[in-house]
């Protein structure tokens, strides 16, 4: 194997592991060329397999002939080994530098993972977009699936298929998606059954500083109002920013050839500032002074907060105009990659009821991240304590998932899923033993044949051991609109994900355990009074025959 | 009444706070205790009652095109905003309310107490207060023993006015040494019990500082250290902790107060933690308010002001420092005194949150009561004062009770099924503490609630609070729980604290979680108690139904003998339950053709 050459060392003994909440244990390191494993002799301690993909960063120190290294990996956890011998220890620590950065998609993990458990259900053929037109076609005919995009010529990083208006033919969806960033034009994301409104998403327009416009794009999306309606254009970058980008090409809609929409400027920020953010604020959750000033002072700073509060905002603001206004609303803000589909995805939250079960919210990501082509190889490739120059690594889809917690939260008992899930879905996109986060579009996906050469997440979710394992014992199906605060005294810090390593979380798991114990303590004493009522039934109706002369 | 210059006025506008397009409209009424709006909307007339005891501020702003504003702000963080559209009659609201919501200087029997169902039996509310006894808390706690005795001493407030009749102290300190004490602390406040633990026996005492100005030293107050040290028979020294910062209690000093020596101390070791002064507590609470009750702010401008306001530092200092006094107890088995400048606040703070900490008791409903009427207001904390009851010094007001109870609110965060009690529990203690309508916390001291006669005129909070226990309870908590046992061992990184939202934006119900994972609990645990009872009947109804088939005749006319013990409240089951019989009983006699 091609790994060998870049072990050095494959093997020590006598390695000592430090990490969070946990015994330090003494045993030996190997190194495989996808795991760091650490192993000691006795049986009751837990062994440590870490994927080499999930380190972030290392540290090397030395004190006389004993080397330590401190691995930081994605997922925010900090651990530290102590290896004896100088040399062990360098070979170790460049090896892993190296194996935890290969940038060769097919040295990926993913590709030599076999399943050590039995796959129930394929999740590559869980979420396929014919499956979900089904659901479509069965509350409106005005959609149709094009596949104007089955070898991904028009748009690199949308699926081969589409929901467009029926009355557009294919020809127009080539000439809008010239006229849209990336080729991205407006597709179907989410059809409001209550009121038939839609929310529609796309790249920014290629007005360009001379305001070319083009007659299938106006047309594309005229074509989901209904008549004498207005729609919303949510934009959300701010009205500077989207001017600024008419200088490169892009733009935005003017009044002018958009007369049937209404244009509101959101201020979600870039990818690249978003990046800053997580590592300013890991930093602060691991911060050793124990002044409050300093804390806060650095919580507000990392600004990380306040992007989440932004794009709950903006989510709340696309929801209401399609709920509440009766309007139908496309999304878009530059490529139509990230913010755009933290928005249309959280206003589904928001609006319906299915996305807030397990399957709904897989399918909700299947639909609205992988297909919609969000870049989770490019955007995950690095977490907060990467030392390597970011390029285009943006924790995009951990603040969707901080504020599907955030919504969570203030909602327990209308998610089917607990934490746990999205703690385990943030897990993933860094680091995986399963494909489905490899590559960044539909295309590249397929392209490396993923389906066949790799096991899905949803196989190993959707198997009901782990299913139990992730629900919410408090969910009781809500089948109506849910709407967050998005004060700021209302959204919280994510412990789950960002003081999960650096406080024990025993004393709430345990009242988590307690909860459980109450329900199902419940569930069971149902269960016997209704056997009981049953019994007592027939009791009733023998009766009758027993006591007859 | 005489106070009342309008009673009613008509086409008032109330606006809501989040959302300031909308506006009900209704009448406003003044009455002698509450102010009273009813919304015109004929199908609900939901109503909004604000008792004037809790109102803090009245502000009449300027008159607009639409009416004339006036904000009331009240003590529980709720904020009203009429506009009402005559200025004469704005007027006329706001001079009525200014003068209800602050009777004058000394005039208690105005308090809502003293008017609060008045006419209900003598009797049973003097038995009400008999509910919490001090006297079987010391001895829960194992005094009077071989080494602390009740002491008479105070039993007239002669000695120390400030404090309660009956107090513990060591043994071996004699009279002459507690009155030689009590005459070289501030208004008397001598070192005295207030938390023991029986298993170690180390203690936490509580007094005021020592006048011993620049070099002044007292005898008999080292003799009373002396003493309490010895009634540790396990430790030879122990800790004196004074609560303020350093700089504080240096300055008190040049007024011939301060600290003690650690040099005319035998076997003390001193520890300054720097909690700050009322003043400073009571502008860092403003600050506070003021971004919590702001108009929408951004993440950064609350965050900012949180930061700025400096409360959760505060908080964390209290907690802090009772963690030092819990730990000495605890781990150390040490005695510690702990004192401020003259033992009412901070002081009543710190022993309060080192008792929660290390006593499983306090983290129950009654156990919390019994703290609060310990440490608070039997050692005279100043309540009328700090909670501004009466129309008094502004300066002296300060959310000290406030913090303790918060404190409280971030342990129960960290240990959710630690406590008995739930946050509902601590906002009610919390609103009464201001309301005025029960008469525990009226006066600065027992000295004075007894001449008031609270116990005769007015009601006690605690029976209405153990009445309603079923509101305030915990469904997480369980007796037998890992985390209820033993001492509690918080983290207190700044990243632990939380802003206590559900208090300091507690009208803001749009800010809170639209469901609450108690309440659903609860629910939960109502329908499980119905269904053991219901699974008992069930099953003693089998059991008879099998008798029937073997020929046994039981005998009908009695309930099953769970039921014999059910109260009222359980009485519509046992109908039902007879209904059941009934109609069984029927099919057995008369079996259908």
């Amino acid at each position: 194997m091609e790994f060998a050459e870049l072990i050095k060392t494959p093997r020590v003994d006598g390695v000592v592991l430090r990490r969070p909440f946990l015994p330090t244990v003494e045993g030996t390191l190997c190194l495989t060329g996808h795991h760091l494993i650490l192993s000691s002799r006795q049986d009751n301690t837990e062994e440590l397999w870490l994927l080499h993909a999930n380190i972030d960063a290392i540290e090397k120190r030395f004190v006389g002939s004993l080397g330590t290294i401190i691995v930081k990996c994605k997922d925010l956890r900090v651990i530290q080994l102590d290896i004896p011998g100088m040399e062990e220890c360098l070979n170790i620590a460049s090896s892993i530098e190296v194996l935890s950065t290969l940038d060769s998609v097919s040295l990926m993990y993913p590709l030599f993972y076999r399943p050590m458990f039995q796959v129930i259900e394929d999740g590559w053929k869980s979420f396929l977009p014919e499956d979900a037109f089904k659901d479509l076609e069965s509350m409106t005919e005005e959609w149709r699936l094009s596949d104007v995009n089955k070898d991904y010529s028009v748009c690199s990083s949308y699926p081969p298929l589409v929901a467009v208006p029926k009355d557009v033919d294919d020809d127009t969806l080539r000439k809008a998606a010239a006229f849209r960033h990336g080729g991205r034009f407006p597709v179907l994301s989410y059809y409001h059954k209550k009121n038939g409104m839609v929310m529609m998403r796309s790249g920014q327009p290629l007005t360009g500083t001379n305001g070319r416009r083009c007659k299938e794009d106006e047309k594309l999306i005229n074509a989901t109002l209904r008549a004498g309606k207005r729609g919303y254009i949510i934009d959300t970058r701010t009205v500077s920013v989207a001017q600024q980008a008419k200088a490169r090409g892009g733009g935005f809609e003017s009044e002018a050839n958009y007369p049937q929409w209404r244009r509101i400027h959101k201020a979600i920020e870039r990818s690249s500032i978003l990046q800053e953010s997580l590592i300013k604020l890991v930093e602060a959750c691991n911060d050793q002074s124990h002044s409050m000033d300093r804390w806060l002072s650095k919580l507000e700073a990392s600004n990380w907060q306040t992007h989440v509060k932004e794009i709950l905002t903006t989510a709340c603001l696309a929801a209401q105009c399609i709920d509440r206004e009766g309007a139908s609303v496309l999304v878009h803000g530059t490529e139509g990659t990230d913010s755009t589909l933290q928005v249309t995805s959280l206003a589904q939250i928001i609006l319906d009821p299915a996305c807030r079960t397990i399957q709904g919210f897989q399918a909700l990501v299947e639909r609205e991240w992988l297909q919609a082509g969000h870049p989770f190889q490019q955007r995950c490739s690095q977490s907060a304590y990467s030392n390597s120059k970011p390029r285009c690594e943006a924790p995009v889809f951990l603040l969707f998932l901080d504020c599907v917690w955030q919504i969570l939260r203030q909602f327990p008992c209308s998610f089917q899923f607990s934490q746990h899930f999205l703690v385990l879905l943030f897990e993933h996109t860094y680091a995986s033993q399963f494909g489905t986060f490899m590559g960044n579009s539909a295309s590249e996906r397929s392209k490396l044949n993923l389906s066949q050469k790799t096991v899905s997440l949803w196989s190993w979710v959707n198997r009901p051991q782990e299913v139990e394992r992730l629900s919410n014992p408090l969910y009781e199906a809500n089948c109506l609109v849910i709407w967050p605060s998005v004060a700021p005294q209302s959204l919280l810090l994510w412990e789950g994900v960002f003081l999960r390593w650096k406080r024990s979380s025993r004393c709430l798991d345990e009242a988590y355990d307690e909860m459980v114990h109450i329900i199902q303590y419940n569930k069971e004493l149902q269960n016997k009074v209704n056997n009981l009522r049953r019994q007592l039934a027939q009791l009733e109706t023998e009766e009758p025959l027993l006591q007859t002369p | 009444m005489e106070h009342i210059r309008l009673p009613k006025v008509e086409n008032v506008r109330l606006i809501d706070k989040i959302s300031s397009r909308r506006a009900s409209v209704g009448t406003l009424y003044l009455t002698a205790t509450h102010t009273i709006f009813v919304e015109n909307e004929t199908e609900i007339r939901t109503e909004t009652w604000v008792l004037h005891s809790l109102v803090c501020s009245v502000e009449k702003q300027a008159t607009t095109t639409t009416g004339s504003p006036l904000l009331v702000h009240c003590k529980n963080y709720q904020a009203l905003r009429f506009i009402i559209p005559q200025e004469r009659d704005c007027h006329d609201v706001h001079v009525s309310l200014l003068r209800l919501s602050r009777p004058g200087a000394q005039r208690y029997e105005e308090l809502y107490c003293f008017s609060f169902h008045s006419n209900s039996d003598k009797e049973v509310r003097g038995q009400a207060w008999d509910f919490l006894s001090l006297k079987d808390e010391y001895s829960r706690m194992g005094v009077p023993n071989h080494l602390w005795i009740l002491s008479p001493v105070n039993r007239d407030y002669k000695v120390s006015d400030t404090y309660p009749a009956e107090l513990y102290v060591p043994k071996s300190a004699t009279h002459p040494v507690i009155v030689g004490s009590s005459k070289f602390r501030s208004r008397g406040r001598f070192p005295t019990l207030s938390y023991y633990c029986k298993e170690n026996h180390a203690a936490i005492c509580r007094s005021s500082q020592p006048l011993s100005g620049f070099s002044a030293r007292c005898l008999e107050d080292e003799q009373m250290l002396e003493a309490i040290v010895r009634s540790n028979p396990r430790s030879d020294f122990m800790y004196v902790v004074d609560t303020r910062p350093k700089l504080n209690a240096i300055a008190n000093r040049a007024a011939g107060k301060g600290y003690e020596n650690e040099d005319n101390y035998s076997n003390i070791k001193f520890q300054f933690i720097g909690i700050e002064n009322i003043h400073v507590m009571r502008n860092s609470l403003q600050k506070m308010l003021e971004v919590s009750e702001a108009w929408s702010p951004s993440m950064s401008e609350f965050l900012e002001g949180l930061e700025s306001s400096g409360w959760l530092k505060h908080i964390k200092a209290v907690l802090d420092a009772g963690i030092f006094i819990a730990k000495a107890v605890a781990e150390d088995g040490v005695s510690v005194l702990v004192h401020c400048s003259d033992g009412w606040d901070r002081t009543a703070q710190v022993c309060s949150v080192a008792s929660v900490l290390l006593d499983p008791y306090y983290r129950t409903l009654k156990g919390l009561m019994v703290l609060i009427e310990r440490d608070w207001v039997s050692f005279g904390h100043k309540f009328s004062h700090r909670y501004n009851h009466l129309d008094g010094d502004p300066k002296e007001v300060s959310p000290v009770i406030d913090q303790f109870l918060e404190c409280v609110w971030q342990l129960s965060e960290q240990f959710p099924c630690a406590f008995e009690y739930n946050e509902r529990f601590l906002i009610t203690i919390h609103n009464h503490i201001y309301s005025c309508q029960y008469g525990n916390f009226i006066g600065n001291n027992q000295k004075e609630r007894t001449e008031l006669r609270h116990q005769e005129k007015t009601h006690s909070l605690w029976t209405y609070l153990w009445e309603n226990r079923t509101d305030h309870i915990n469904p997480l908590y369980r007796p037998d729980h890992s985390q209820t046992q033993g001492v509690l061992r918080p983290v207190t990184a700044p990243y632990c604290f939380k802003f206590w939202r559900a208090l300091y934006n507690r009208f803001d119900r749009g800010m809170h979680p639209r469901q609450s994972v108690i309440d659903y609990l609860m629910a939960i645990r109502e329908e499980t108690q119905q269904l053991e009872e219901q699974l008992v009947s069930h099953e003693e109804v089998r059991q008879d139904r099998r008798a029937d088939d073997i020929g046994y005749v039981p005998n009908h006319t009695l309930f099953p003998i769970s039921c014999t013990t059910f109260d009222q409240d359980h009485l519509i089951e046992v109908a039902v339950l007879v209904l059941v019989f009934f109609l069984i009983l029927c099919s057995v006699i008369h079996p259908r053709k």
